[in-house]
């Protein structure tokens, strides 16, 4: 074990454990751009960056091993300053557009500038456009919001294992992009959208959420997706009764399938909820067209002919096709209707298809 | 699954893919897969018809003539044990009916394998060789394997090659079948099958059918029904005259879908209960408007068999009802009261007839969810089957012939179609051509072709072609693609304006299973 001291307090953490985590567990709240605990360390924002007692540089506290006896302030002045100039230098690239952006509200970077009062930049200068005005419709490239932390980069590769994106070009002229800059429907992208979860500013955001709502006026409802027997949970994102959009819970406790990650129709696939066709009411054939009913009606009519067809022709003349898409009390009811109320047993449904 | 879906990225240093697209049809666990292999050096096995995206990234893949799985499978196990490498241990301990297998497998020498599925004997050696050394080796299947005639057979075949090796009850081994659908796990664990009650409790075994008639308080039936294919048949004899269809669309799901139109319009009572006005519901006498996963209360079950909450996010679509109301409110109707106040009611009444769920409560599927089975309330749930023994005691070899596919190609049908599903669609599209950005993104359905045979007939790329089989044709574009062998072509069946189904085999069965033979049936591509 390594004993150090952090902020006043002394602490004990395993051996190998980042400052990051020592800070963690002392209770410091550091502010991390491209730190993702699920992803390689960059140690490129230099947001986390603490003071060491006797060391003459600023520790970045994500890539810098604890170390017996070490002292470390994370707020002291020189820290405070660093990340002060850190942010101004970040916003000189960084398109200012909080009151339309989709990530207000969740912006690291918005929160860290209220947190130390940074207000613009004194970094004026040209910057290069480099909105990338990508066709697909579902994941909105703004880079003019960019701040090079490289999480989608990583996500894409580690998480998803597409390698669709990567870092082009150094410097100042450094930007996110596809083999030769081109659409990410030409790229290896599959669309999963784990680098819009992981983006932590509004570069990378949902197409199919835009100007829907807010993060900040949305209730989240945590769920099981609806598609494939992989069984994903994610949040359901609910306003006005409707649903505006998706978004990962990265915590296994409550994600423990697939820990955030997700799919292209389980982020992007879930407006058909809300669609114009959905049925609203029971239908019943008239003179061989389908007319609006009653449920009264359509239930009293539905009821009537069943009992009719097994008075007749006996119960195992009605067969039911259940749902593997409706839940598990659904089909018992499904099934128990069938074989106590019906007296068949001919209830399938297409696992076989 | 025997085993659970994270070990597939944490524990299993081997992965044998057959029959499944993963990374299109179960994308995250496909990610698994990849993080794996990349991270911790696992081995990937791929065999399927088309060149994949995980065969890329395959330590050997073999590109199999559709349809000879077992021959492909036997071939593997017969290197196993020329070679040496079963686990002699595991199988005198934990199985019977090893000298059986081994005798059929004898003559199924890689060579003699070789021209049987086109795969090199040397690549059958590799991938045997790899899987059976692996210190945990895992197998997943998907539909690629079990949608043939010789679906069960197929099955069967690999779990004698898990058995042969001793890869099970051990984390990161397993026979993993990777389920196509939300809930297609709990719809058969809660008894949506012909032949059992929940938990697969045998409908004509007297003593359970006592234990039900006792819960339900009404005398059962103790005959088998009939499959879903089967209804269909049925229904098209006339001996069938009602069908209630609850959330499936069999006018876009079922083989030869002018046979499903037939049989369906030939009944006197078709009710339909869906959230659009389905391709099925379209012709039905009466459709009751249910609810989407967003709109209910509940529990899905996927396919390692976890069961998890389904939570209602918004208030149900105009008049439409959550579906367990709409069952209650018929049954109601029919002289048989239900009347349950919530969806957690239905599930404490079910657990008390459903051994493998008897531990489970809502209460305690907060966060993670559980693992069946989960016999009573302090059990911590199963992720991992067959630790200790077999639910037979003895895990039971099956010695399995190589039979062909039930439709061959010949000089009017010349090419073997199989089909599938695109990462971008679901099922028979019901949910995502209606999600607008999935459907924008591809709209349409393609038949995948492979070049030389695209030249042959002077199909270009993206051309509008005809794809003809006994049962009908449909037109669609041609996707000129070198994934696939020159006799093999493949198409979607989630588009009903160009049905898949339109074209696929309904007098094709799995003997046992009654599953339709999807993954192969003759037919030519015309010009038009």
């Amino acid at each position: 074990m390594i004993n150090l001291t952090i902020d006043g307090k002394e602490i004990q953490v395993a051996k190998g454990s980042m400052l990051l985590d020592a800070c963690k567990i002392a209770g410091a709240d550091l502010p991390t751009l491209c730190y993702d605990p699920e992803l390689r360390l960059a140690g490129s924002c230099r947001m986390c960056v603490v003071e060491a007692k006797g060391r003459s540089n600023l520790l970045a506290a994500c890539v810098t091993p604890a170390e017996n006896g070490m002292v470390i302030e994370t707020e002291s002045p020189d820290v405070v300053e660093t990340r002060k100039i850190i942010l101004e230098l970040l916003l000189a690239r960084h398109k200012l557009e909080c009151h339309t952006c989709e990530s207000d509200g969740i912006c690291k970077l918005q929160d860290y500038c209220y947190r130390y009062g940074v207000k613009d930049s004194r970094f004026q200068g040209e910057g290069p456009d480099i909105y990338k005005d990508d066709p697909n419709p579902f994941i909105e490239r703004d880079y003019n919001k960019c701040i090079m932390c490289t999480r989608c980069v990583r996500a894409c590769e580690e998480i998803t294992g597409a390698r669709a994106i990567n870092v082009e070009d150094r410097g100042h002229h450094a930007v996110i992009s596809t083999a030769f800059n081109g659409n990410l429907a030409d790229s290896p992208c599959v669309f999963c959208g784990q680098c819009v979860m992981v983006c932590p500013v509004g570069a990378l955001t949902s197409k199919v959420s835009a100007r829907k709502g807010k993060s900040y006026q949305v209730d989240k409802v945590l769920t099981t997706c609806t598609y494939c027997g992989t069984g994903c949970t994610f949040e359901l994102n609910v306003k006005d009764d409707q649903i505006v959009g998706v978004t990962s819970v990265r915590d296994e406790n409550w994600s423990p399938v697939n820990r955030g990650a997700l799919c292209v129709k389980g982020r992007f696939g879930w407006d058909f909820v809300t669609s114009s066709d959905r049925l609203t009411t029971p239908l019943i054939r008239e003179n061989g067209e389908l007319r609006p009913a009653s449920w009264d009606e359509a239930l009293d009519f539905a009821a009537g002919k069943i009992k009719e067809i097994k008075d007749k022709y006996g119960s195992d003349a009605m067969a039911m096709f259940s749902s593997a898409r409706a839940t598990n009390e659904e089909n018992y009811l499904a099934q128990k209707l069938m074989r106590a109320v019906i007296g068949t047993n001919n209830v399938d449904h297409c696992a076989r298809l | 699954m025997t085993n659970s879906i994270n070990e597939l990225q944490n524990d299993a240093t081997a992965i044998f893919l057959i029959g499944t697209n993963t990374t299109e049809n179960h994308p995250v666990i496909g990610y698994k897969i990849k993080s794996n292999v990349r991270k911790n050096g696992a081995k990937l096995i791929v065999a399927d018809p088309r060149r994949i995206d995980l065969a890329e990234m395959a330590d050997v893949y073999m590109q199999f003539r559709p349809g000879t799985d077992v021959a492909l499978i036997n071939g593997m196990m017969n290197v196993i044990i020329s070679e040496g490498l079963l686990d002699k241990d595991f199988i005198e301990n934990r199985t019977e009916g090893f000298a059986e297998v081994a005798k059929v497998l004898e003559k199924y020498t890689p060579e003699y394998v070789e021209p049987i599925t086109g795969v090199p004997a040397e690549d059958i050696r590799k991938a045997a060789r790899i899987y059976a050394s692996a210190e945990r080796g895992s197998i997943c299947y998907a539909m690629g394997l079990t949608q043939h005639s010789t679906g069960t057979d197929n099955v069967k075949s690999v779990c004698n090659l898990a058995l042969l090796t001793g890869n099970l009850g051990k984390p990161g081994t397993g026979v993993n079948p990777l389920r196509g659908q939300n809930n297609v796990q709990g719809a058969c664990d809660m008894g949506a099958l012909p032949v059992s009650y929940p938990a697969y409790q045998q409908v004509t075994n007297p003593e359970v059918r006592e234990k039900f008639e006792k819960a339900w308080g009404v005398k059962l039936s103790p005959n088998n029904g009939v499959t879903l294919t089967a209804a269909i048949n049925k229904a098209h004899h006339g001996e069938l005259k009602g069908i209630f269809v609850f959330g499936e669309n069999p006018m876009v799901s079922d083989p030869d879908l002018q046979h499903v139109e037939e049989a369906l319009d030939n009944l006197e009572l078709l009710i339909v209960q869906d959230i659009f006005l389905t391709e099925t519901a379209q012709r039905a006498d009466v459709v009751f408007p249910g609810v989407t996963f967003a709109e209910k209360e509940g529990t899905f079950s996927n396919t390692e068999r976890r069961v998890q909450r389904v939570r209602q996010a918004i208030t149900p679509r105009g008049d439409a009802r959550p579906d367990w109301q709409i069952l209650c409110e018929l049954s109601n109707r029919l002289g048989y009261p239900m009347n349950y106040s919530s969806p957690e009611e239905i599930f404490n009444e079910m657990r008390t007839v459903t051994p493998s769920y008897a531990g489970i409560t809502y209460e305690r599927l907060e966060g993670k969810g559980l693992h069946w089975p989960c016999p009573t309330e302090e059990h911590p749930g199963t992720p991992i089957l067959h630790k200790e023994k077999f639910n037979r005691g003895l895990g039971l070899f099956h010695a399995i012939e190589f039979k062909e596919p039930a439709e061959l190609p010949d000089e009017e049908y010349p090419l073997i179609l199989s089909t599938g599903r695109s990462l971008f669609h679901y099922h028979t599209g019901t949910m995502t051509r209606r999600a607008e950005a999935l459907d924008t993104h591809q709209p349409d359905n393609e038949i995948q072709v492979n070049p030389v045979t695209a030249d042959k007939l002077s199909v270009a790329d993206g051309e509008t072609v005809r794809v003809v089989t006994r049962r009908g044709s449909i037109e669609l574009k041609a996707r000129v693609t070198d994934i696939l062998e020159e006799n093999v072509i493949f198409t979607f069946f989630h588009f009903s304006e160009a049905a898949a189904n339109r074209l696929t085999n309904a007098a094709a069965l799995d003997p046992v299973a009654g599953i339709p033979e999807y993954k192969v049936c003759a037919a030519r591509i015309e010009k038009i």
